[in-house]
């Protein structure tokens, strides 16, 4: 027997989780809990008699249930079979043709922690958080437990840090608790620099106070004092939303001094970054903090012994942050109960590219990257053919369809040449060539290395170039080999980060799409079409029917032709464009070699 | 301001919750209208002035437009949801000025749902 029971926004605030609690107590009770299944779901729309319950099979509908009725409920129903009539919910003759959300594929594999409030509340007004069980999880960590007890709830959930690493949370916390010194640091990363990322941001922007309540519980874990939020200048509506919520929270007491009269002090500032892609490493944006250039720093001293302002810091990103309310409210084991042997908990991705549905994403850990795109975003747009994900952002790699299996995990991710990173996801299709795409990373990590390490500043430069001539038709034989000796060196003799794991996109699309490379190379060919010195268009005249589209289109007057005269492309003048392509009507009417 | 407790807190939750359920406020309608950066981007600050110039011109006072982050489904904004005292979420998305009117006058003022603009009933699955 299972029970349904839902546990969409609605269900929640009526206290669905405690409904689960007394559910799970009282099944134990009685020796069933083997025989009957808790099953939380989406929302079903009913959420004015939450919170309900459907028990299957049967589908009989409980609703408005309270914990006083739950020793009731089991005793009467799941022990002896009689279901409670008086609890029961007789549904109205008409049905709502509109679809509910659980139905809905873009919602149904999500599971909400970090994005528990998205959609739901104001994030400018503190007290809409409060409804929502906000500065709970503080209360209970400043009144009713210990530092070391916050820290062994935050090791017992197994959370691992979602900047992209994904090193374990309460291990540094415990690092930084035990570094000697009055004054610490807490540091909220939030200067999130992949292309086509948006997740920190959006978690700002929708509930800034969780990440602020999570850095005060983090805070009060390790002793620290002071809290800085380091923000991308590019985000300014995160930021405006972040700097009303500090002084909302500072109103209530909430940050500043004796906290909820707990004695506990804590204040957070906002500091700018300029958006720059190093300062995801931490030593650089230690650095950039302190108002010097970013440049990362040979470690150790690790930022746990020795970080701002030479104090013990630790820094933890925008979701992991978030995260860390709900594991106080809800208990280590129960975040644990989600995700994979060794990565827990949920994670958030920017789905982006090439997929119907585009957006902002959160599954349970080890959902498969073909659920990912296929059930929530819908497949590909306009049905093309899929080619390929890439995960982690520039210092992620591309993986192929044939590993679409692969299940959403730091080392499964790890082992086929990718990196989880901080969650973007770009899905694309078989319009995109991956030398191009390999190039496109590189010249932005080209631009974005400090300098300070020869192997990336200059490896990073000579690579660019090399991609750059094989997308023109400049490849030789031995260029792909120089790519992978190159790509050893910048890994293994930067510093940082970045430079560590800048040559995955190439060594990544190599890997899974040498045919591509060796197309460039020996028949001057771009497969995808994508490499406009290796392409040309031309116009079937048996196919084009004269609609003048074409024509009026070309920006660089490249095409004649007339109404119902098969049109033609001057040569000399195409730019490769594109956009005849992208305006004609007509199947198979412009052809691209 | 008065430093709170955490009595306060749960006083605040208590009467914070029933407000926004809609269960005893005054309003007995909602309008979330979703304004994260790609909310705004797809229009949404013309989908607000919308809304509010919609509530402006009925003779309701227990109409609530208020705003929130992003909703998730970013291909789809602009996004608003609907709900009415006692009936679940009505999610409505790819929203312009005259969907807006139709679904203040339909949904937001006689009840019925527009079906046609609807995404999906309900709220999502949370933990």
């Amino acid at each position: 027997m299972d029970l349904m029971l839902c546990s969409g926004t609605g269900c929640v605030s009526n206290k669905a989780f405690r409904i689960k609690q007394a559910l799970g107590d009282e099944l134990h009770k009685h020796g069933l809990q083997e025989e009957v299944d808790v099953v939380l779901t989406g929302c079903n729309g009913f959420c004015a008699r939450g919170p309900v319950l459907v028990v299957k099979p049967g589908e009989i509908f409980y609703q408005s249930l309270t914990e006083k009725q739950i020793p009731h409920l089991v005793e009467e129903h799941f022990l002896k079979g009689r279901p409670v009539y008086k609890l029961m919910f007789t549904p109205p003759d008409e049905r709502v043709p509109v679809p509910v959300m659980g139905d809905i594929g873009f919602f149904s594999k999500q599971v909400l922690v970090a994005l528990r409030n998205r959609g739901m509340i104001d994030p400018e007004k503190i007290d809409e958080y409060i409804a929502r069980d906000g500065y709970g999880a503080l209360g209970k960590a400043l009144t009713e437990m210990t530092p070391e007890e916050i820290l062994s709830e935050v090791e017992t959930s197994g959370l691992r840090g979602r900047g992209g690493a994904g090193f374990p949370t309460a291990f540094k916390w415990r690092l930084c608790r035990e570094s000697p010194g009055n004054s610490k640091h807490v540091i909220c990363n939030a200067d999130e620099g992949d292309p086509g990322a948006f997740m920190d941001r959006s978690i700002i922007e929708s509930d800034p106070h969780s990440v602020l309540e999570g850095m005060t519980i983090g805070a009060r874990a390790m002793g620290a004092s002071q809290g800085h939020v380091y923000i991308r200048h590019e985000y300014p509506l995160a930021r405006e939303r972040l700097i009303k919520a500090i002084d909302q929270a500072r109103d209530y007491g909430l940050l500043g001094e004796d906290i909820l009269g707990s004695g506990f002090d804590f204040d957070v500032a906002i500091t700018r970054g300029a958006g720059a892609f190093i300062c995801g490493e931490e030593t650089s944006l230690i650095a950039s903090l302190e108002g010097r250039p970013p440049e990362p720093r040979v470690r150790p001293p690790y930022p746990t012994q020795s970080g701002v302002w030479g104090e013990p810091t630790n820094i933890n990103n925008v979701e992991t942050w978030a995260n860390v309310p709900e594991i106080i409210n809800r208990g280590g084991s129960w975040f644990s109960g989600i995700g994979t042997e060794k990565s827990k908990g949920t994670k958030v991705f920017a789905l982006v590219g090439k997929v119907k549905n585009t957006g902002l994403v959160e599954v349970p850990m080890g959902i498969t990257l073909r659920e990912v795109v296929y059930d929530i975003g819908g497949g590909i747009l306009d049905d093309k053919e899929f080619k390929a994900v890439q995960t982690g952002g520039p210092s992620g790699g591309c993986i192929p369809e044939s590993l679409l299996d692969l299940p959403v995990d730091y080392e499964r991710l790890a082992e086929v040449g990718s990196i989880m990173g901080s969650g973007g996801l770009i899905v694309m299709d078989e319009d995109t060539c991956m030398v191009d795409v390999a190039r496109y990373f590189i010249e932005f990590l080209r631009g974005e290395s400090c300098g300070k390490c020869t192997p990336c500043r200059e490896g990073l430069g000579v690579m660019f170039k090399v991609l750059t001539d094989i997308c023109e038709g400049r490849g030789t034989e031995g260029d792909i080999e120089l790519l992978e000796d190159l790509a050893l060196i910048v890994h293994d003799a930067s510093l940082c980060g970045l430079g560590s794991t800048a040559p995955n996109p190439v060594l990544s699309t190599i890997k899974y799409f040498r045919d591509e490379y060796e197309a460039h190379i020996h028949e001057h060919r771009c497969p995808a079409g994508v490499c406009k010195e290796l392409i040309t268009f031309s116009i079937d005249e048996e196919i084009c029917v004269g609609c003048l589209m074409c024509l009026k289109e070309c920006p660089g007057d490249a095409i004649t032709g007339d109404v119902k005269v098969a049109h033609s492309i001057e040569q000399a003048l195409c730019t490769k464009c594109g956009a005849c392509r992208d305006v004609c009507r007509i199947d198979g009417a412009i052809v691209v070699h | 301001m008065t430093k709170l407790r955490r009595d306060d807190l749960e006083r605040i939750r208590k009467l914070m919750a029933k407000r926004m359920s809609l269960r005893e406020g005054e309003a007995t309608a909602r309008v979330t209208v979703h304004m994260g950066t790609c909310g705004i981007a797809a229009g949404a600050r013309k989908i607000m002035s919308a809304f509010l110039a919609a509530q402006g011109e009925s003779t309701r006072n227990d109409i609530l437009i208020t705003t929130s982050g992003c909703a998730g489904l970013c291909s789809r904004e602009p996004m608003a949801t609907v709900e009415i005292e006692g009936e679940a979420p009505v999610k409505y998305v790819d929203l312009d000025e005259k969907k807006v009117k139709q679904i203040f006058e339909e949904h937001v003022l006689s009840g019925r749902i527009v079906e046609k603009l609807a995404l999906a009933v309900g709220s999502e699955r949370v933990g």
